[in-house]
């Protein structure tokens, strides 16, 4: 319907503000349609016979902050100390009770390649406790939670740590190849005639630095092209997208002053002040999103600086366990972590469709339905990426012609989604947003009341994530 | 358009393709070839010139939104409107490929595209004909937006970017209508620079001496239209856009009247024609495709299978040889890689389609396995029978070889049904050819199933009947054997290589068989004179069999007739060739041996051999076998192949200097019927 009237739009000769504006409110409300009113659920509960249930008991996450501000002097294991120690200090566990730890991240410090480790000797868990690091681009942390969950459910551990991190205001500028060889060969070379020898070969482009970009390796393509592209497949318009971005900061920044973001942990940065909030909520006007132009597509793209997830640092972390094995140690879990999957689709044109691809498979493997989800937290990468997926989980064509399903699962209804504010909002670390999107699902739940949440994400590689998070009964 | 311009409602408008893939691909070939006059073919020119420079002059603004090949006429109508928007995927090429056609771009592309381009630009593309990728068009100015093909939404990809583009373009129409966007394009400083110069009258002149040089020497005169081209462009920029169109429209007909340009369409056509399928789709589509033997063409042969997505054994008999045959592959789609027509990526992901083994495992799957195994009868007959015990009934068994009978090979198979003949070319990456040869046995889905393979490697396909030397080896003998008989002659290499670059021979008769191989050569002579007889005569095999016995193979021995070292550009004469010259050397007959007559012996024993083939339906059709001699052995493009030729020439002119040489040298000269008749008769013609 939209993009009939679209299509015959711009077929008339002359652009009038007054048709531009009457399109509007149709383009948004034909996806974003209301759910259908409550209905029972369909399951009790999630628990499967012969597997441990596994609860998560707490998470939490030092602040987000957009990357060159307070952190910008840290290094990453300060910050991942910092949400383990916020993590103990929050559950109050004792430490050598933890098996094992786990984090997520993607733009490694060299130094510290296990960052886990690094973080968690820092934070002054018990030697004995092995740890490692994990990555899968935005859902490193999924990835650190799942392993967790397998390890748990194999019966190999009853206590888990899984968190991540992302220090974007630090990344790792490389010298050249052709210098690095240099280096490495002066360093072998034994006489001085072998080292002259090597130094004459220095050439003044060996100079030239290797900096690291959001974008793909095998497609070479930057990750706000393909969300600029995706929005175009879709034909989701630059007013929605900005109308959206709008949506999520002023749902953050209510969520924040309500104090709903519970899962926020102070932190005392050496040598600045304590942070205490997120600091990339930017309610704009709808004026002021409008006059940005874009960020990647020039001239006239449709994916802004605004309606894109800026790049941040910071950390989380948090306690995953045996049901049994909580309980026998007096703790109040939050909620059980269910069903998951990972999907992956072609990195060139489907990068960022991965909540589409991954959400009917959770679901099926569930037993449920759209229906009964009482809270989504999706990752918000691009505005025009949520959109788009909404209108492919929301189209039977694509569900026949690439998903290889017969019916579309549905699009989620909005007033369950992301109520909290999201990545566009809040921020997003490659490494760590998985955690913050399932501790987001768990408070929901309880706060909101209702049994089942859904967490997805999209990542690059066009690898997808979705679990479901069953809140743990009052 | 008319009515864009008679509307006051309309303040812009987009050109745009409904035709998915293409723009406009050029204009109407059929429309010049049915003119009879220069002033015909002018006045067409005139019109198109008309129609554009309305659209130039257009006080509202016209976009083009271009996807798809947007070629000749279209790429003249593109730079006539105000702004051009592309899609940047790999089917939309912009370029003026007249010149290929041996004429010039007729409707104001010689004016307008060196305004645009800047005169050095323009003069590569105008001269060469080749096809520019969007993102270059780009850089270049030709085009000034590019807008991403996009992946699946909700409707299919292709339709969904049309969609967009058009969308694009109309943003961008409205924003020129509005003056908000400059059709003004902020020039590099090497652009800057260039244009610069260009406004020095004397920097021009030099420019234009240079390039005219240059064509001289790459056409050897024997091209008229880059000549013509040079000629108009300079007309435009010299004395004023009225001369240049009015040079333009004028050097068009001429051109278009022109043996030359006749020839060359009709290779275009028989081009087109051999890119189709005659035989219909076979039963079984090759997915999976084994090749025996990593040599030279062995791997050329996996190299254009696995850029196309087929998954490809390549087996060799020795870890070496396979080592060999798979770094040519790599080095292949590396060599793309620096070009920039692939990225690393795919390179490794094409890579990968391609596995190496010295045994013949997976071979139970194979749809098609072709032999490229060295040339021996009995080699081929036990290969072909270790892997008939091994593959799928319905599996192709295909051999390259390219003088080896078919059906003999095929003697000892248990399906002769399902056996055939490719015949690739060497390098077979470069070599558009393909000849198919097919045997009384071969089924006609065999056939479909290697005109299939051929075509998804992107080769030109002629299909033979089983022969002696198939059509293209067999018409190469005989002046081969001439060649030798020119060399025992007394004439230097070096001359002969001049006398047939001169006639359009894109390499030189003595180059040729060092190309080949010496030992290659002197195989096929023997062979092929023993089945042919007086006719192939000529020149001494003793000749070729000195050759070999001193270690003078050609270029992969490092001598032939001339001298071959790694990094050395001009090749020195092989000295030790003049003993075996001089002990070999007939006395040259004074009245067939002018620099023309040397020329004509060599191609009327090539056409005369071709038209037999035809005669004796080893050759379905005159435009394969002019396909086949352009594109396989290079003949001349500029004569069209010897079926053009002959029409072109004159039956009887050929006929003529046929009895001519066969009075001096005997029956290797002797006219076959074929040509007779069409000599007897001058409205009969091979091509229409």
């Amino acid at each position: 319907m939209t993009s009939i009237l679209t299509y015959t739009f711009k077929n008339l000769p002359n652009t009038s503000k007054w048709a531009l504006q009457s399109l509007r409110p149709l383009s948004c409300s034909s996806q974003l349609r209301s759910a259908p009113a409550a209905q029972t659920k369909s399951k009790k509960t999630l628990a499967k016979p012969n597997i441990r249930n596994i609860v998560v008991v707490d998470g939490v996450r030092i602040p987000f902050l957009q990357s060159g501000t307070s952190y910008k002097d840290l290094m990453p294991h300060d910050l991942a100390r910092a949400a383990l120690l916020g993590l103990l200090h929050r559950t109050n566990v004792p430490k050598d009770v933890v098996d094992y730890i786990i984090f997520g991240t993607v733009i490694q410090e060299v130094k510290t390649s296990n960052v886990a480790r690094e973080a968690a000797l820092g934070a002054g868990f018990s030697y004995r406790t092995p740890a490692h690091t994990v990555t899968m681009a935005c859902i490193s942390a999924n990835e650190a939670m799942t392993t967790g969950i397998g390890l748990i459910a194999s019966g190999q551990y009853d206590v888990v740590v899984a968190g991540g991190v992302e220090l974007m205001s630090d990344v790792p500028n490389r010298h050249s190849r052709k210098m690095r060889k240099m280096m490495i060969e002066l360093n072998k070379a034994k006489t001085l005639g072998q080292r002259l020898s090597l130094i004459l070969k220095f050439r003044l482009n060996f100079l030239s630095p290797e900096l690291p970009a959001v974008a793909e390796f095998s497609t070479s393509e930057t990750m706000g092209h393909s969300a600029d592209w995706l929005a175009a497949a879709f034909a989701v318009s630059r007013l929605d997208q900005d109308e959206y971005a709008l949506r999520s900061h002023s749902l953050a920044k209510k969520a924040q002053d309500e104090g709903l973001l519970s899962d926020v942990v102070p932190f005392k940065v050496p040598g600045k002040d304590t942070v205490t909030k997120d600091n990339g909520i930017r309610p704009f006007s709808q004026e002021q999103m409008a006059k940005l132009r874009p960020a990647f597509i020039k001239p006239y793209g449709t994916v802004t600086a605004v309606n894109s997830s800026f790049l941040t640092d910071s950390a989380s972390a948090m306690r995953i366990m045996a049901e049994e094995k909580a309980l026998a140690m007096g703790y109040k879990p939050k909620a059980y972590l269910r069903d998951f999957v990972y999907v992956s689709q072609d990195p060139k044109d489907q990068l960022l469709l991965g909540p589409t691809y991954a959400i009917p498979k959770v679901l099926e493997k569930a037993g449920l339905t759209m229906n009964d989800i009482d809270a989504f937290e999706f990752h918000e990468a691009f505005s025009g990426q949520i959109l788009a997926n909404f209108k492919a989980m929301d189209s039977d064509w694509f569900a026949q012609n690439y998903m290889g399903r017969k019916t579309k699962v549905g699009s989620p209804p909005l007033e369950k989604f992301n109520n909290w504010g999201g990545s566009l909002s809040l921020g997003h670390l490659f490494g760590a947003t998985g955690c913050r999107l399932v501790m987001a699902a768990a408070n929901r739940l309880r706060k909101e009341g209702g049994q089942y949440g859904l967490v997805a994400a999209c990542a690059a590689g066009g690898q997808g994530h979705a679990m479901i998070v069953e809140a743990y009964p009052k | 358009m008319n009515e864009i311009w008679a509307s006051d409602q309309i303040r812009s408008a987009v050109l745009i393709s409904s035709k998915p893939g293409c723009f406009i691909a050029g204009a109407d070939l059929t429309m010049l070839a049915s003119c009879k006059t220069p002033e015909e073919v002018t006045q067409i020119s005139q019109e198109g010139q008309r129609m554009f420079e309305k659209l130039e002059k257009s006080t509202k603004p016209i976009v083009a939104a271009i996807s798809g090949a947007c070629l000749g006429g279209g790429l003249e109508l593109a730079i006539s409107c105000q702004y051009r928007i592309a899609t940047k995927d790999r089917k939309t090429v912009l370029g003026t490929p007249e010149v290929l056609l041996g004429v010039l771009p007729g409707a104001g592309g010689t004016q307008r595209l060196p305004r645009m381009v800047g005169v050095p630009a323009a003069f590569d593309m105008m001269l060469t004909g080749r096809n520019i990728r969007a993102d270059r068009a780009k850089k270049m100015g030709l085009v000034d937006q590019l807008v991403e093909p996009l992946g699946p939404g909700l409707k299919p990809p292709e339709e969904r970017t049309i969609e967009y583009l058009e969308e694009v373009a109309v943003t961008f129409a409205k924003g020129l209508s509005d003056k908000k966007i400059s059709i003004k394009r902020d020039k590099g400083l090497v652009e800057k620079l260039i244009s610069y110069a260009m406004s020095i009258p004397f920097v021009r002149q030099q420019i234009y001496k240079k390039v005219e040089e240059k064509v001289r020497k790459q056409t050897k005169g024997l091209y008229p239209a880059p000549l013509k081209i040079i000629d108009v462009v300079k007309t435009g920029i010299e004395q004023g856009n009225d001369a240049g169109y009015l040079s333009e429209s004028k050097k068009f007909g001429e051109l278009a009247m022109t043996k030359e340009s006749k020839a060359l369409m009709g290779l275009y056509h028989g081009q087109v024609l051999c890119k189709k399928n005659k035989f219909g789709a076979p039963q079984k589509e090759v997915k999976h495709l084994a090749i025996l033997g990593a040599g030279l063409m062995g791997a050329g042969i996996a190299q254009v299978s696995v850029d196309k997505g087929l998954k490809t054994i390549l087996k060799d008999a020795t870890l070496a040889g396979l080592g060999r045959g798979q770094q040519q592959v790599f080095k292949g789609l590396n060599d793309k890689v620096k070009k920039k027509a692939l990225t690393s990526f795919e390179r490794d992901s094409i890579f990968s389609n391609l596995t190496g083994q010295l045994d013949y495992k997976g071979f139970e799957k194979a749809d098609m396995v072709i032999e490229a195994v060295f040339e021996d009868l009995s080699l081929k007959h036990r290969v072909l029978k270790e892997v008939e015990a091994l593959i799928p009934d319905h599996c192709v068994f295909a051999s390259n070889t390219s003088a080896l009978p078919i059906s003999e090979i095929a003697a000892v198979s248990k399906r002769p049904e399902k056996v055939i003949g490719m015949h690739y070319f060497s390098p077979v990456d470069k070599m558009q050819l393909l000849e198919i040869i097919t045997t009384e046995k071969t089924s006609k889905d065999t056939t479909a199933s290697a005109v299939a393979v051929g075509l998804k490697q992107g080769k030109v396909i002629i299909v033979v009947k089983d022969g002696p030397g198939f059509y293209t080896t067999r018409c190469l003998a005989p002046m081969m054997s001439e060649v030798l008989r020119i060399l025992q002659e007394g004439v230097e290499p070096k001359k002969l290589d001049s006398l047939t670059t001169n006639f359009g021979f894109p390499v030189g008769a003595a180059t040729l068989v060092d190309e080949v191989g010496v030992d290659v050569a002197k195989h096929v002579a023997e062979d092929l004179g023993k089945a042919f007889g007086e006719r192939f005569g000529g020149g001494s095999l003793e000749l070729l069999k000195q050759m070999v016995s001193r270690g003078f193979l050609g270029r992969k021995s490092g001598k032939g007739f001339y001298i071959y070292q790694e990094g050395v550009k001009n090749k020195n004469v092989n000295s030790d060739m003049d003993g075996i010259l001089a002990s070999l050397k007939v006395p040259p007959k004074s009245d067939v041996s002018s620099d023309e007559d040397i020329q004509y012996r060599l191609l009327t024993r090539f056409v005369n051999e071709a038209v037999l083939c035809l005669q004796e339906g080893i050759l379905a059709t005159p435009a394969e076998g002019d396909i086949g001699a352009v594109f396989g052995l290079g003949f001349p493009p500029c004569l069209g192949g010897p079926f053009r030729f002959v029409d072109l020439h004159g039956a009887q002119k050929v006929v003529d200097r046929l009895r001519k040489y066969e009075a001096v040298y005997g029956k290797q000269f002797t006219p076959c019927q074929l040509l007779i008749d069409h000599a007897n008769s001058p409205n009969r013609k091979f091509c229409q």
